[in-house]
C-alpha cells in the first residue's frame, strides 16, 4: 500500500492496513498526526512520540518517528521524562480515554500542572476497545459498556475542563468527523510552548456504539457530527441546549512559562552560586 | 602535592555524589522515607552541574521518567524505599526488557505495608530479584558502608550502560542515614563506561540487533536514528514481534547476558573463607557486625570466615558452591526471615549445614549475636 506525498515522511507503511477494527476513528487521527508534522516540517527524528496501551497506544507501530510504547496509563510520565531529560525534542503522547483519563489521570493532572512542553492527544472513544469494551472514566452515566450491563452507574467527567482546572495552557477539542479543524488543532497544540492537550472524540462501533445503538460508523460520524458545537457558539447556548452538545475548538489558552525553560534559569543560578562559592 | 580527598557523608548523600561523580544528568523522584536525602542532594547539585532534577507525581512516574531520559542518552537514576519500590515494579520491568540502563536505589525499611519506615530491613533482597513480572534480567548491589556506597552507585552506572540492564542499588536504612568517611575518586578513577552507540548508519540501524556480543548498540533519541521502542516483544528492528521463536530468542538473550559478562558486576570479598570450617555469610549493614564476630572468633583460633557479597543478584552461586567442600556449617545473619539463607541451602545442596539469624524487629545485629552462634555451631 502507497502512502501520500503528506505523510510518507512519517509513515512505517510495511504494515498496512492498520490493525484498528473498521470504523474506527484511530486511523483518521493518525493520519491528521502526520499531515500535521506535515505542514509543520518537522524532521521524523526530531519527534518522540510516547503511546500507553490499548488500541490507541498502537498507532506508533505505524509511525517512522522515534516512539516510545510505555505501559498503561504512563505514556505522559515517560514523555516528561523525555522531554525534561532533551527539550529540542518535540514530544508527543497518544492516549485513550483508559490511559488518560483513568489509570494515568494522576499523570495527566500534574503534567498540565508542572506545563511540562508535550501535546498529550486523547483519543476517547469512551470505552476500554482494547480489552473489549469496558467502562472508564469518560463513559457517560447510564450508557452500556460490557462492564456496565444495565447502564454506568458512574458519572463521568469531561477531560478538557480536568485539564483547564490542571493549569493546562492549550486545551482543545475535535472529533474525527471534523477533520480540518483536527489537524488545524494539533498543529496548534504542537506548536504551543508548555502543556497541550488535544482530546479527539473517536468512534467505537464495534463496542461503545453496538452497545448504546451505534454499530454503524456511519451512525456514529453523525453522532459527532450532530453533537459538536464551535466553542464560542456553545457559550451561547442556554443549559438545556447544551444537555446533548458538546465545545470544539480552541477551549482555553493561557501561556505561562514551560518546566524547561524555569529549569534553565535554575540551572543558571546553581551554576552562579556554585562558581562564588569557590 | 597529595590533595586529601576523606571525605564525612551520609549513606544517602554518597550515593548521590557517586552518582554525580560517573556521570549521572537526570533524577526523577518522589519523597520517601529513609531515601529523600538522595533526591534533596540531586536537587541541589544536578543544575549546578548542567544536570536536572525533577519530582514527579508519584513512584511511578518516576521510574517512567527515568526510563524516558535515558532514552535520550542521560545516564539518569531514581530513589526509593519500600512501599515505592513496589509501585516501581511494573516500569521497572519495562526498562529490564527494552534493555533501558536506569539506576534505581532502594533503601530498605521494614515492611511490608508503610511497616516501620526508619528502621533498617532487608527484606526486599527478593523483590529486588523477582519484583517485577515475568522472567528478567537485572542486577542488584549491596554496599556495606557509607565509602562502599559511594564506590556501589558510580558501579551501578558502569554496569547499567556496559550491559544495557536496570541495576538495584539497594542499601538499608543504617548504611543510608549514616556517616562515615569517603574517599572521593576523580571520574578517571572509576571503571566509565558509556552505552555502546551504533557504527551503521541511521537507515540500517536495528535497536536489537545482537553483533554477537549479546549487547545491541543504542542511539539516543534524537541524534539521528530514530527507531521504536516497546514493552511488547520485539524482533530486532525494536517493533512487537509475537512470534514463538522471537520471544524465546529475545528472552534468552537477556538472561544469557548476566552469565556472560559476570565479571562486569560479580563483586565479592573474603575473609579466612581458606580455612574455614565455619563460613559467615553476610550482606549490607549485617556484615559489619558479621566482621567483628568473625575476627574475634579467629583470635580465638577458631576456623571462621566471612564471605561478603556487594553483587547480591545474580547470586555469586560458583564462588559460594566452591567452599562446600571444607565449610561445615554457613551461619546467615539476615534482616529479615530467610531470604538470603533459603539461597545458600540451595547452592550448599546439603554439603555444608546452614543457620540463619534473623532480625525482624528493625534493630541491627550486635556482633556479639554472631559470636555466639559462631561457637554454637563450631
Amino acid at each position: 500500500m502507497r502512502a501520500s506525498a503528506q505523510v510518507s515522511a512519517y509513515l512505517k507503511d510495511d504494515d498496512l492496513p492498520v490493525f484498528w477494527c473498521s470504523g474506527c476513528g484511530n486511523g483518521i487521527i493518525l493520519n491528521s498526526i502526520m499531515r500535521a508534522f506535515n505542514a509543520m516540517q518537522l524532521p521524523p527524528n526530531e519527534i518522540v512520540v510516547v503511546t500507553g496501551i490499548g488500541c490507541w497506544g498502537k498507532a506508533d507501530d505505524y509511525l517512522l518517528t522515534n516512539s516510545l510504547h510505555g505501559t498503561h496509563g504512563r505514556a505522559l510520565a515517560f514523555a516528561t521524562g523525555v522531554k525534561a531529560a532533551n527539550p529540542d525534542l518535540t514530544v508527543l503522547a497518544l492516549m485513550g480515554d483508559g490511559d488518560c483519563a483513568t489509570i494515568g489521570g494522576n499523570h495527566f493532572l500534574h503534567a498540565a500542572r508542572r506545563n511540562i512542553d508535550v501535546t498529550a492527544v486523547v483519543s476517547n472513544n469512551f470505552n476500554y476497545g482494547m480489552t473489549g469494551g469496558q467502562y472508564s472514566a469518560t463513559t457517560p452515566a447510564d450508557s452500556y459498556t460490557s462492564t456496565s450491563v444495565y447502564g454506568n452507574p458512574e458519572g463521568e467527567f469531561d477531560l478538557c475542563e480536568v485539564g483547564v482546572a490542571a493549569r493546562a495552557g492549550f486545551v482543545a477539542r475535535s472529533t474525527v468527523y471534523h477533520v480540518t479543524l483536527l489537524q488545524n488543532l494539533l498543529q496548534k497544540a504542537i506548536s504551543h510552548e508548555g502543556f497541550s492537550m488535544l482530546e479527539v472524540h473517536s468512534s467505537c462501533p464495534v463496542y461503545f456504539g453496538r452497545y448504546n445503538q451505534m454499530n454503524d460508523p456511519v451512525q456514529m460520524m453523525k453522532w459527532w457530527e450532530s453533537r459538536a458545537v464551535p466553542q464560542k457558539r456553545y457559550e451561547q447556548l442556554s443549559e438545556d441546549e447544551r444537555a446533548e452538545k458538546v465545545p470544539v475548538g480552541v477551549l482555553h489558552e493561557e501561556p505561562r512559562p514551560d518546566f524547561s525553560s524555569r529549569y534553565r534559569k535554575i540551572q543558571e543560578v546553581a551554576q552562579r552560586r556554585a562558581r562564588d562559592s569557590k | 602535592m597529595s590533595e586529601n580527598r576523606l571525605r564525612l557523608m551520609q549513606g544517602n548523600e554518597a550515593v548521590a555524589e557517586g552518582a554525580l561523580a560517573a556521570g549521572c544528568r537526570f533524577f526523577a523522584g518522589y519523597p520517601i522515607t529513609p531515601s529523600s536525602e538522595i533526591a534533596e542532594h540531586l536537587a541541589n547539585r544536578l543544575p549546578e552541574v548542567g544536570g536536572r532534577f525533577i519530582q514527579m507525581e508519584d513512584e511511578i512516574a518516576s521510574m517512567a521518567a527515568v526510563v524516558g531520559s535515558s532514552l535520550t542518552g542521560v545516564k539518569s537514576m531514581t530513589a526509593t524505599s519500600g512501599p515505592g519500590f513496589s509501585l516501581k515494579q511494573e516500569n521497572l520491568g519495562f526498562a529490564c526488557l527494552t534493555e533501558t540502563p536506569v539506576v534505581i536505589v532502594n533503601v530498605q525499611r521494614m515492611g511490608p505495608s508503610t511497616g516501620m519506615p526508619t528502621s533498617p530491613s532487608q527484606g526486599d533482597v527478593m523483590q529486588s530479584r523477582w519484583g517485577t513480572h515475568g522472567d528478567h534480567p537485572i542486577v542488584v548491589l549491596s554496599p556495606a558502608s557509607v565509602d562502599e556506597a559511594y564506590r556501589a552507585a558510580a558501579r551501578s552506572f558502569y554496569i547499567s550502560e556496559k550491559l544495557r540492564v536496570p541495576v538495584v542499588l539497594l542499601l538499608d536504612e543504617v548504611i543510608g542515614h549514616m556517616r562515615e568517611g569517603v574517599q572521593v575518586l576523580t571520574p578517571d578513577e572509576f571503571s566509565r563506561a558509556e552505552r555502546k552507540k551504533p557504527t551503521v548508519s541511521p537507515e540500517d540501524y536495528q535497536p536489537y540487533s545482537d553483533d554477537g556480543s549479546g549487547i545491541p548498540p543504542l542511539a539516543n533519541f534524537g541524534e539521528g536514528y530514530r527507531y521504536h521502542v516497546t514493552g511488547l516483544f520485539h524482533d530486532e528492528t525494536g517493533f512487537p514481534n509475537l512470534d514463538p521463536e522471537v520471544a524465546d530468542e529475545l528472552m534468552r538473550r537477556l538472561m544469557d547476558k548476566l552469565d556472560r559478562y559476570r565479571d562486569v558486576y560479580q563483586w565479592t570479598e573474603h575473609t579466612g573463607t581458606e580455612d574455614a570450617r565455619v563460613l559467615v555469610f553476610a550482606h549490607g549493614s549485617p556484615s559489619r557486625a558479621a566482621r567483628s564476630a568473625v575476627r574475634q572468633a579467629r583470635e580465638e583460633g577458631m576456623r571462621v570466615g566471612q564471605f561478603r557479597t556487594v553483587s547480591l543478584w545474580p547470586f555469586p552461586e560458583d564462588e559460594l558452591r566452591r567452599l562446600s567442600d571444607t565449610v561445615e556449617v554457613v551461619v546467615v545473619p539476615e534482616m529479615n526471615l530467610g531470604q538470603i539463607r533459603l539461597e545458600i541451602e540451595r547452592i550448599m545442596g546439603g554439603k555444608a549445614s546452614v543457620v540463619g539469624i534473623h532480625r525482624t524487629d528493625g534493630e541491627l545485629f550486635k556482633p556479639s549475636e554472631i559470636y555466639e552462634k559462631i561457637r554454637e555451631v563450631y
